[in-house]
C-alpha cells in the first residue's frame, strides 16, 4: 500500500507545513513517509514544489503520471504540474489565482480559470475545485489556506490512514494556532463532502462509488 | 522521529559527540549550519559561520589536528572555494575525526552549476561516504568519525539536494553527555607543514592509508546487496538506489535483477564489485550526473581480463544531465528487460507564464538598483553590470535586467576588473555584504593596485539573505552574542579605496545624485558606493 501525494504552490503559501503535518500523520499512523522538499528561493514567490510519498516505497520523488493526488494550491501551477497527473489520480485545486510578476510585465496572459478546469478534467481523474482562500477566510485567517486543502484531502479518503491523525498532528505542531487550524480544515472538508453532488461546482468526474456513498 | 536528511547529518555528528563545527552557508546544506547555531552553545560545542568556505575548512582543520571532532558543512561550489585546503589536508591528515560535508545539487535547485564532487574525493585521494536516505546520513556521519579517525585522514560525506531536503523516519541513537570542544595541539612540523620534503613523506603515507582505506572499504557496513543478478545487475549509490529499488519491485523484477549499493564510493570495494561484475553478463550503472562508478566499474572489468557490458552513461541509457525521477530510471531498467511500460498521457500544455522567483516586495535591492539605472540614464545600455551570488542576482529579471555576468561568489569585482581592461564599456559591479567578505576582498585590492576603473556597489542588507539570514562579519553579531563589526568602509579604505560613498536607498533623490557622483569619479579611479538598508525579512534586532 502506498500514497502518493504532489503538492504545489507558490512561495509563501505554506505547502511545506501542510506537508510536514501529513508527514507527522504518517508517523502517527505508523507508516514509513518520505517528503522531499526544495529549499532556497522559495521565500521570493517561486514555484514550490512537495512530493510526500506514504508506505512502501524509497524514492523521494514522484514521476510523471505516477500522483494518486495532485493538490496545487494555486490553479495556473496546478495546471503547470499536470504531467504529474493520469487518469488514475484525484486533482484537488485552489481556485485562486495569484498573478505571476510575468504576467504583470505583459510577458504571457494567465490563462482564463475555466480553461485551466477543463484541461485539469480531461487530463485527471476526479477533480476538486475549491477557493480555499475564501473558507480559510471564513475560519478566521487567510494563511490558513493550506489547512483547508488539507480538510479537502482528507475529505476524498485517498489517505491511507484516518483523517484524525492529521487533526491531532495540525494542532500539534502549531497548538496557538490550532483553532483557526482546525476550523479551516473543517471547512474544506465539509466542502467537499457538500460538493460532491454538484458537478457543477467541479465534481463532474466524481467516482460513481464515492458519490453514491456521501448520499 | 521525522528527520529533514540536513537534521540527521547534524544528529549523526552529535552522536559522535563532535566539538567544532563550521560552514559558511549554501542551498542545499544550510540547515545543518542553522541547527548548529541553534543548539551549539547550550551543547558546548564551538560553532561558527565562517568568512567562507576555505577558512571554514581550515579552522575545522585545525580542531581536529589538535583533538577535537570537527565537522566542515558547505554546498558543492563550496568546495572549490575551500579546494586548496582540502588537497593539502589528505597530506597532513588528522587526530581526531574530521567529516566534511559537501551537498550536491544536482539540476541546481539553487546553484550556478551540478559538478560531481565524488570526483574530489578522488582527486585529494579521501575516503567517501554517500548516503541514499536521511536514516544512512545519520549513520554515516557517525561512522564517518570512526573512519576519519582509524585513518587519519578526512572523509567526505557527499550528499545531493534529495537527501539534504528529504524529510524521512529517523531512528536515531544515543547522544553523549558532554562534547569536548578544546584540547591542545601537539607540535609535529614533520607532518604539519607541508614544505616539500614534508610533502613528499606525507603523500607516500597518504597513499599507504588509501590503501587500508580499500580494506576497511570492502567490509564497510554501507554497502548492500539485494537479490541476485541473473538477467542484469544494477550497480547504484546515493538518492539514485532508491529510484532503482522502486522500479525492481513495481516491475515485479526482484527475481531476475540483483542490485550492488555502495555506500563507500571511494576507495571503491573492489572485491565486493569484483564478484557482483562475475555474476551476471549486464550491468546497468543508475547513478545522477557524472559516470563515476561506471568508469571505475570498466577499469575492474578490464583488470578482470572479461567481458561485461556495463550501461548507463556511456550506453546512453541514462544523461549525464539533472537529476534522476523514478520514472526515468524504471524505463530504462524496463527496456533492458524487455518489458513494455505504461507511458504517461504526454500533457500538451498552452504555453503557460513562467513564476520566476522575484525580489520581495519593499525589498532594499529593488530600490538601489531602481536609483542606479536612473542615475546611468542614456549610458545604461552601454554599462556592463557584472553581478554577483544572493538574492540581487534577481535583478537579472525584467523590469531591472541590470546583471550581465556571473560566474561565482565575488566575481562581480574580479571579472569588472578584467572588462575594464579588455572593453571601452563602463562597468558597474554589484555585490551582496556577505559575499564582499566571502570573496570580494582580493578582487577589490586588485582593483586598486592595478588602478582599473569601475563603480562598485555594495549592496548591504545587514544580513546573508538568501540562504535564511545568517550573520557575516559585517555585523556587531554572531551565534554567540555581540562581536566586533567589521566595517565595510573601513575595509575599502584599508584597502585604499579613495571614492567611498554610503547611501540609503529609500531615499530615492539622494540615492541618484550619490550615484551620479560616484559613475563621474569612476572614471578616474574605482568608486565604491555602499547601499545599505536591511533586509524587509530581518526580524528586528537580528
Ligand atoms: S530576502 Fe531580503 S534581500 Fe532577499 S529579496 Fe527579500 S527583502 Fe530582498
Amino acid at each position: 500500500m502506498r500514497a502518493r501525494l504532489y503538492m504545489v504552490g507558490v512561495g509563501g503559501q505554506g505547502t511545506l507545513t501542510a506537508a510536514r503535518v501529513l508527514g507527522e500523520a504518517a508517523l502517527a499512523a505508523d507508516l514509513n513517509v518520505i517528503i522531499s522538499e526544495v529549499h532556497g528561493m522559495a521565500q521570493r514567490g517561486g514555484v514550490v514544489e512537495t512530493a510526500i510519498l506514504i508506505g512502501q516505497v524509497h524514492s523521494p520523488l514522484i514521476g510523471d503520471g505516477e500522483a494518486d493526488v495532485l493538490m496545487g494550491f494555486e490553479p495556473l501551477e496546478t495546471l503547470r504540474a499536470l504531467s504529474k497527473a493520469s487518469r488514475h489520480t484525484w486533482v484537488i485545486t485552489n481556485t485562486k489565482p495569484i498573478i505571476p510578476s510575468t504576467v504583470k510585465l505583459g510577458q504571457g496572459q494567465y490563462p482564463d480559470l475555466r480553461e485551466i478546469l477543463s484541461r485539469i478534467r480531461s487530463s485527471a481523474g476526479s477533480v476538486i475545485a475549491l477557493n480555499a482562500e475564501d473558507l480559510a477566510q471564513q475560519a478566521g485567517a487567510l494563511i490558513a489556506a493550506n489547512m483547508v486543502m488539507l480538510g479537502a484531502l482528507v475529505a476524498t479518503e485517498q489517505l491511507p490512514f484516518p483523517g484524525e491523525h492529521v487533526r491531532d498532528a495540525i494542532t500539534r505542531l502549531s497548538p496557538r494556532y490550532a483553532a483557526i487550524n482546525l476550523k479551516a480544515f473543517e471547512l474544506g472538508k465539509a466542502y467537499v463532502i457538500q460538493h460532491q453532488e454538484e458537478p457543477d461546482d467541479g465534481w463532474d468526474r466524481i467516482r460513481a462509488g464515492r458519490a453514491s456513498q456521501a448520499a | 522521529m521525522l528527520l529533514l536528511g540536513n537534521e540527521a547529518i547534524v544528529r549523526g555528528a552529535l552522536e559522535a559527540g563532535v566539538g567544532f563545527v563550521t560552514t559558511y552557508p549554501g542551498t542545499p546544506a544550510s540547515e545543518i549550519g542553522d541547527a548548529f547555531a541553534e543548539i551549539a552553545p547550550d551543547a558546548g560545542i564551538y560553532f561558527e559561520y565562517s568568512v567562507n568556505e576555505k577558512v571554514a575548512l581550515e579552522m575545522a582543520a585545525a580542531a581536529a589536528v589538535s583533538g577535537v571532532r570537527a565537522l566542515c558543512a558547505m554546498k558543492h561550489v563550496g568546495l572549490n572555494v575551500a579546494a586548496d585546503a582540502f588537497m593539502s589536508l589528505a597530506y597532513t591528515g588528522v587526530r581526531a575525526g574530521l567529516v566534511i560535508v559537501s551537498a550536491d545539487d544536482p539540476s541546481m535547485h539553487s546553484s550556478q552549476n551540478e559538478q560531481d564532487n565524488r570526483y574530489y574525493a578522488k582527486l585529494a585521494n579521501i575516503p567517501m561516504l554517500e548516503p541514499a536516505d536521511p536514516q544512512e546520513a545519520l549513520e554515516m556521519v557517525r561512522h564517518a568519525f570512526e573512519l576519519s579517525e582509524k585513518l587519519e585522514l578526512p572523509v567526505l560525506l557527499r550528499t545531493t539536494t534529495r537527501v539534504n531536503h528529504t524529510r524521512g523516519i529517523v531512528k536515531i541513537g544515543e547522544l553523549p553527555k558532554t562534547f569536548t570542544k578544546a584540547a591542545r595541539f601537539v607540535k609535529e612540523p614533520s607532518r604539519f607543514v607541508v614544505v616539500p620534503a614534508v610533502a613528499r613523506q606525507r603523500h607516500k603515507v597518504l597513499i599507504e592509508r588509501m590503501g587500508q582505506a580499500r580494506q576497511l572499504s570492502e567490509d564497510s557496513p554501507f554497502h548492500m546487496i539485494i537479490g541476485k543478478a541473473q538477467e542484469l545487475g544494477i550497480v547504484s549509490s546515493g538518492v539514485a538506489f532508491n529510484y532503482a529499488l522502486d522500479a525492481v519491485e513495481e516491475l515485479d523484477l526482484t527475481k531476475r535483477i540483483g542490485i550492488l549499493k555502495i555506500g563507500m564510493t571511494n576507495p571503491l570495494p573492489c572485491t565486493l564489485c569484483e564478484a557482483f561484475l562475475l555474476s551476471s553478463e549486464r550491468i546497468l550503472v543508475v547513478e545522477e550526473l557524472e559516470p563515476y562508478l561506471e568508469n571505475e566499474l570498466k577499469v575492474i572489468v578490464a583488470d578482470l581480463g572479461i567481458h561485461r557490458e556495463i550501461l548507463g552513461k556511456g550506453s546512453g541509457h541514462f544523461p549525464q544531465l539533472y537529476e534522476f525521477t523514478p520514472d526515468r530510471v524504471k524505463r530504462a531498467i524496463a527496456e533492458l528487460m524487455g518489458i513494455a511500460v505504461e507511458k504517461p498521457v504526454a500533457q500538451t500544455l498552452p504555453p503557460l507564464p513562467a513564476r520566476p522567483p522575484q525580489l520581495c516586495a519593499g525589498c532594499p535591492h529593488r530600490a538601489t538598483y531602481y536609483a542606479l539605472k536612473l542615475a546611468l540614464g542614456d549610458e545604461f545600455k552601454n554599462t556592463i553590470f557584472t553581478t554577483d551570488i544572493g538574492c540581487y542576482t534577481l535583478g537579472l529579471l525584467p523590469p531591472l535586467e541590470m546583471a550581465d555576468y556571473l560566474l561565482c561568489m565575488g566575481s562581480s569585482i574580479g571579472t569588472a576588473n578584467g572588462f575594464t581592461r579588455a572593453t571601452d564599456q563602463r562597468v558597474v559591479a554589484l555585490v551582496g555584504d556577505s559575499t564582499f567578505f566571502h570573496a570580494g576582498i582580493p578582487a577589490l585590492t586588485n582593483a586598486v593596485h592595478g588602478q582599473h576603473k569601475f563603480l562598485l556597489v555594495i549592496l548591504d542588507n545587514r544580513t546573508t539573505a538568501m540562504t535564511g539570514h545568517q550573520p557575516h562579519p559585517g555585523l556587531e553579531f554572531s551565534v554567540t552574542g555581540h562581536v566586533p563589526a567589521v566595517a565595510i568602509e573601513d575595509v575599502l579604505q584599508g584597502c585604499g579605496v579613495r571614492s567611498i560613498h554610503i547611501l540609503d536607498p529609500a531615499g530615492l533623490q539622494e540615492a541618484v545624485d550619490v550615484f551620479k557622483e560616484a559613475l563621474q569619479e569612476s572614471k578616474e579611479e574605482i568608486a565604491v558606493v555602499i547601499s545599505r538598508h536591511p533586509c524587509v525579512l530581518l526580524r528586528s534586532g537580528g
